[in-house]
């Protein structure tokens, strides 16, 4: 069965009642199911009105949860979105942008996700609702582990929120796969960095993606650079310790300790070309 | 509301269409069998491969993800809509033009991508025609005329080469004569003509490497199984349980019978509706496994206590190759230098994008098997054993092929669907999925190599001495050709007068290793080649000058002793890099010099040779060339065309060899019941083998011809409507077509000949002359390598190669890019893990991001043998891209990567061990 409702309410009463697997783009469903027979129940999002598009409301962003990677990658968005609009743009390909949403690519909860290290980096929450009601969690908080989320059976991801804070940050986004396109990444690092006029980092933001179950915001490197004398050069303040958080594994792509010693390597890249030096 | 939709409405290529379909189906299924729109290909169903691309409205979609749903409303492009578009007939022009389409199988996909980054950007980049197709893999091409053909249509520049006059054929750029089928979706491949009446079949696998297995009650599950007709095990087996490629060593069983020898192996297969085998969970299916204790690796396998795979292979050791030449311990031994070096490479899976696919139908006591191959004649001899029948009762009508690279040398699915067809007596039809074709199919023998090289002070060469154990998996496929023809080309094509090469291929319980671009060459040319850089260094002497001092010539004897007299254009190669190779040096050197940062540049070399055909066997191919009432000549181009080109060459061939223009032959096809059999399409024979056959057969009709004409040699023939006109000097004769009798086939005048090529046994040492023709060649690679990550961007690659004479050029480069492509993934990315990475995103072959600039030196050092001089070229392309890529990473890094692929993470290990 393959329910499509029209309105939000439908699919919250749906799920109140009933067990069905939420889909949006298909692009994560669809490949879990080469070999074997699909879900008994579908309940595809994408005809939900207002669930798609992005709108800067009162003091934040809001991007509904049907918005395709496409959608992002073409919106117009300040400075602070360019690494996940990078992001956007190495998700799968573009067939798979065109159509992927990003409820769907956070609900997946892949460690190797290219869009969550740029949505810790810009502080993002995610909305979810049900019939009893809507609650807004931290990104860091909804994604639990390897393909866990905090989202109930009955709740679905109406939207992503972005605080309208330090909409002017440097935003980069590195991403390390073993070939150009179409790849999943070993290691990816997203870092926003916003200076005073005077040559202070204000604000520090540096997550990691695929080295750990879930990706991290490197809190102690993000303290550093907010305590860094100004003008010292981003990239280098970032120390071995600052990747404590990570627990990258050894998998068909790479190495654990590989993994470490590339994410410190971009890490430290990704601070220096929002320095400015490519 | 929350019903499912009774039907779902949408416009398809400006039409339009009301499916009443399940709504959650992937639209890839209902395209193809709702609407038989078939052009849309199947490669992955996991949006891994794009070969599904169509448009939605204007953005593109892979058909395979995207539920039929969610196109309510929406406008559908696919590949048979584009010939209404401006844009996209420019495309498939261009494509055809540029020779962007080989197999064919992701050119719709390419063609829709390209569609819609056109339509948006009318004057793209090269970068922005990557970023715009990087979705959509493709395994033949390696992507570069696929680029070009981009650009040309944008430009609208393309131009199309006329079909060439009588006598002008050979050496034409045509486009491919099978090209605008492909460019247009209409090309039928294995998946795109099973009828709809076929039941479909299910194949029930071994989860374990090796097991024992009991099977429960089949009636209760077909009864609880609506739509399900049957199963089959080893019982139904209705004459032989076993097939093989090598028939003295055919060991595989259709079904297992009592164990299964490697994860993926069939035990059981289930018959049922398409609906019905669509819902079945193989997981369901009543059997209870007993997993044994297995050996997983060739050390685990040739421990004295390792379980034995089969019981007349003692050690678990298939088969020993060997050739000796000379003395080559003691030459070692007093060799002014020496350097030796242990390598290893991994399974490398073939990675077509058509996934194996056919049906099959009983016709009164014959079976018919229409299906994607490579070796249309074996597959009936095999097929006849399996199913009980002399080889004539069994008919091989092959398909197009998505792509075959060795693999499909070897049966898949075809003794399935006799089977079935067989019993049932109904179509019966199967398509593999990505992760059963990848985890059941041949794969490239992961290889261990020992190997010591030694040369005199002033840089000649003395010996070497080669030692590799070949991983063959559970079931002989083709490990014995690599081991037998490993040591025949371990040396490289250079003068070494000491010798000794010994292979074993060890079985273990692994998905067999069979048949892949170059049967095991391509490993040692990884071990050989990096060591030849080693030594060039220890000696202090330039990479390239120490390959061209000691390059075999003409009148060297081999490591076989065979001296080939004619046709070794090695030489040529090499000096041909002369001149790029200062230029790239010098631009690396530059590059090094101005950089500070972790970036390093370096430039490698690395020769090949390739020896055609099969190794000192018999190894004929038959040509029939049929002249009709119509004046027209029937060609019987029995050499598959997996994409290489051979139903545009042989036709070239035949075309000037009867001195006709190429316009008026007709190919007949593979189709065993209507063509004499040309081989096997593999060990790049087919140009050369069938091109010699077709050149005897062509000249054969062309004499028969002139004599009904009484003309002399050199005669013009004239093909007319109903007539020929033979043309000598002055006197002109018409033939009147439709007053001659008709021969037992329907032709006026027919020739059929046979060419096999002159080898001769090799001797307990291997001596002997395994091939009657090489192909040679040498790479030069240009990287840059990121130090601190460990990655490698391949910058150019410059490849010199001796064809002989090139019957395309257009196709030989072809050939060639989609080989350096290839090799560029084994290089640097390609390894299969049994268990872990049967699908394409965890298999990695190169995107059109990852294959640089290539600049083809095509060296034409005509063979005495092969037709008009023309040698293979398949295999050879592939073989030294590797090892070039290996010796420039080193020469960047200083770092030698003994170990493929030379990942990120291996590269880096390597770099921080090299500099603590």
């Amino acid at each position: 069965m393959h329910l499509r409702p029209k309105s939000l309410d439908e699919a919250m009463a749906f799920l109140s009642e009933e067990r069905a697997v939420v889909m949006a783009g298909g692009t994560d469903l669809y490949p879990a199911f080469v070999d074997r027979p699909p879900p008994a129940r579908i309940l595809d999002i994408t005809a939900i009105s207002g669930l798609r598009g992005i709108v800067r409301e009162a003091d934040h962003w809001r991007i509904g949860g049907a918005t395709t990677w496409t959608d992002i990658a073409r919106a117009s968005l300040p400075p602070a979105f360019h690494a996940l609009k990078a992001a956007a743009r190495e998700i799968g390909s573009l067939q798979i942008q065109n159509r992927a949403t990003i409820a769907g690519n956070l609900c997946n909860a892949s460690p190797a996700a290219d869009s969550v290290p740029p949505l810790l980096a810009l502080d993002a929450s995610v909305e979810l609702a049900s019939a009893s009601g809507t609650r807004t969690l931290p990104l860091a908080d909804f994604i639990k582990g390897n393909r866990r989320t905090e989202k109930r059976p009955d709740e679905l991801l109406t939207a992503v929120l972005i605080p309208g804070i330090a909409e002017q940050a440097r935003s980069v986004f590195l991403k390390l796969g073993a070939r150009r396109y179409l790849v999943i990444s070993i290691v990816m690092v997203a870092a926003n960095i916003l200076r005073t006029a005077d040559g202070r980092i204000a604000h520090a933001r540096v997550a990691v993606g695929s080295a750990s179950a879930v990706a991290t915001r490197l809190a102690n490197l993000e303290a550093a650079l907010a305590s860094a004398p100004a003008h010292t050069p981003a990239g280098s303040v970032v120390a071995e310790a600052h990747l404590a958080p990570l627990a990258p594994i050894d998998d068909v792509r790479a190495s654990g300790a590989y993994r470490r010693d590339a994410a410190l390597t971009l890490v430290r890249r990704a601070l220096a070309e929002a320095d400015g030096d490519a | 509301m929350l019903d499912a939709a009774p039907a779902t409405a949408f416009t398809l290529n400006g039409e339009p269409v009301r499916v009443p379909a399940d709504p959650a189906a992937r639209l890839t299924r209902i395209l193809r069998d709702e609407l038989g729109l078939t052009g849309t290909k199947v490669g992955c169903d996991a949006g891994d491969c794009g070969a599904c691309t169509i448009l939605v409205d204007s953005d593109t979609a892979c058909a395979c993800l995207t539920p039929l749903a969610q196109v309510e409303g929406a406008a559908l492009t696919t590949v048979e809509g584009l010939a209404t578009d401006p844009i996209g007939r420019r495309l498939q022009s261009a494509f055809l033009a540029a020779g962007a389409a080989q197999c064919g199988i992701c050119t719709p996909g390419m063609l829709i991508a390209a569609t819609a980054l056109l339509r948006a950007n009318a004057a793209p980049s090269e970068s922005e025609i990557a970023d715009a197709l990087g979705g959509v893999l493709c395994r033949c091409t390696g992507y570069r005329k696929i680029i070009d053909a981009v650009a040309d249509a944008a430009a609208d520049t393309t131009v199309s080469t006329p079909s060439p006059q009588a006598g002008r054929a050979v050496g034409a750029r045509i486009a491919r004569l099978d090209g605008r089928e492909k460019v247009e979706g209409r090309d039928f491949f294995g998946a795109d003509a099973i009828p709809p009446d076929a039941l479909w079949l299910k194949v029930i696998r071994s989860p374990f490497p090796r097991a024992r297995f009991t099977f429960g009650d089949f009636d209760a599950f077909l009864a609880s199984h609506p739509g399900l007709v049957r199963i089959f095990t080893a019982a139904d087996v209705p004459g032989r349980n076993l097939h093989g490629v090598i028939p003295p060593f055919a060991d595989q069983p259709v079904f297992a019978e009592r164990e299964a020898r490697f994860r993926g192996e069939a035990v059981a297969m289930v018959a049922g509706t398409r609906a019905a085998i669509d819902r079945l969970d193989a997981n369901a299916f009543p059997v209870a496994w007993q997993g044994q204790p297995s050996v997983q690796t060739m050390d685990a396998a040739l421990a004295p206590d390792a379980p034995r795979l089969h019981a007349n292979r003692p050690g678990n050791i298939l088969t020993r190759g060997r050739v000796a030449r000379g003395e080559a311990d003691a030459a070692l031994a007093t060799a002014d230098v020496t350097v030796s070096g242990s390598f290893e490479t991994g399974f490398v899976e073939h990675a077509y994008i058509e996934p194996e696919a056919g049906f099959a139908r009983r016709v009164g006591d014959r079976i018919e098997v229409t299906a994607c191959t490579q070796s249309p004649y074996m597959d009936r001899d095999d097929l006849a054993l399996v199913i009980g029948l002399p080889p004539e009762s069994v008919r091989i009508v092959p398909t197009a092929v998505g792509g075959g690279f060795g693999s499909k040398l070897d049966l898949s699915v075809q003794p399935y669907i006799a089977i079935a067809a067989w019993h049932l007596n109904r179509p019966a039809a199967l398509v593999y999925s990505r992760p059963e074709s990848i985890s059941t199919t041949t794969k490239r023998h992961p290889a261990r190599m020992s190997v010591t090289v030694g040369a005199t002070r002033d840089g000649k060469l003395t010996a070497l001495r080669f030692a590799g154990d070949f991983n063959t998996g559970a079931y002989a496929s083709w490990g014995p050709t690599v081991a037998n023809r490993v040591p025949v080309h371990a040396s490289g094509p250079y003068l070494v007068p000491n010798y000794r090469a010994e292979t074993r291929a060890v079985h273990t319980n692994l998905v067999p290793a069979g048949a892949f671009r170059g049967f095991g060459v391509p490993q040692a040319a990884i071990a050989v080649e990096q060591l030849y850089d080693a030594l060039a260094d220890k000696l202090g002497v330039d990479a390239l000058e120490f390959r061209i001092l000691n390059a075999l010539t003409a009148t060297d004897p081999t490591v076989t002793g065979q001296v080939l007299g004619a046709g070794v254009g090695f030489r040529a190669c090499l000096e041909s890099l002369r001149a790029p190779r200062a230029k790239a040096r010098a631009a690396a050197a530059a590059f090094n010099r101005s950089a500070d940062g972790p970036r390093r540049r370096g430039v490698g070399v690395a020769g090949m040779w390739y020896g055609c055909g099969n190794t000192s066997l018999p190894n004929p191919s038959t040509m029939r060339i049929g002249l009709k009432r119509d004046g027209r000549f029937a060609l019987h181009q029995g050499a598959v065309d997996i994409g290489q080109g051979s139903n545009t060459v042989i036709p070239q061939i035949a075309a000037d060899a009867i001195g006709v223009p190429l316009a008026v032959i007709d190919r007949v096809s593979a189709d065993t019941d209507l063509s004499p059999d040309c081989g096997k399409t593999s060990a790049s024979r087919q140009t050369f083998v069938t091109g010699r056959a077709t050149q005897l057969a062509g000249q054969a009709i062309r004499a028969l011809i002139l004599r009904q004409a009484n003309a002399g040699p050199a005669a013009a023939i004239e093909p007319g409507d109903g007539r020929v006109l033979i043309r000598d000097g002055d006197v002109v004769r018409s033939l009147d077509l439709a007053t001659l009798p008709l021969d037992s086939h329907g032709y006026v005048l027919a020739a059929e000949e046979t060419f096999d090529p002159p080898t001769a046994p090799l001797d307990a040492d291997g001596q002997g002359i395994p091939y009657a023709v090489y192909g040679f060649g040498a790479h030069m690679a240009e990287v840059e390598v990121d130090t601190e990550l460990g990655t490698v961007r391949v910058l150019h690659i410059t490849a010199a190669h001796d064809v002989g004479r090139a019957i395309n050029p257009t196709l030989v480069e072809g050939q060639i890019e989609g080989g350096v492509a290839q090799g560029l993934g084994m290089a640097l990315m390609e390894e299969f893990l049994p268990g872990r990475g049967e699908n394409l995103h965890d298999y990695l072959i190169p995107t059109i991001g990852d294959v640089p600039p290539i600049t083809s030196i095509l060296v034409e050092d005509p063979s005495p043998v092969g037709p008009m001089g023309a040698k293979g070229i398949g295999e050879q392309a592939l073989i030294p891209t590797a090892p070039a890529i290996l010796n420039a990473i080193a020469d960047a890094t200083g770092i030698r990567i003994n170990r493929t692929p030379a990942t990120p993470d291996r590269i880096r290990a390597a770099l921080l061990a090299g500099h603590p």
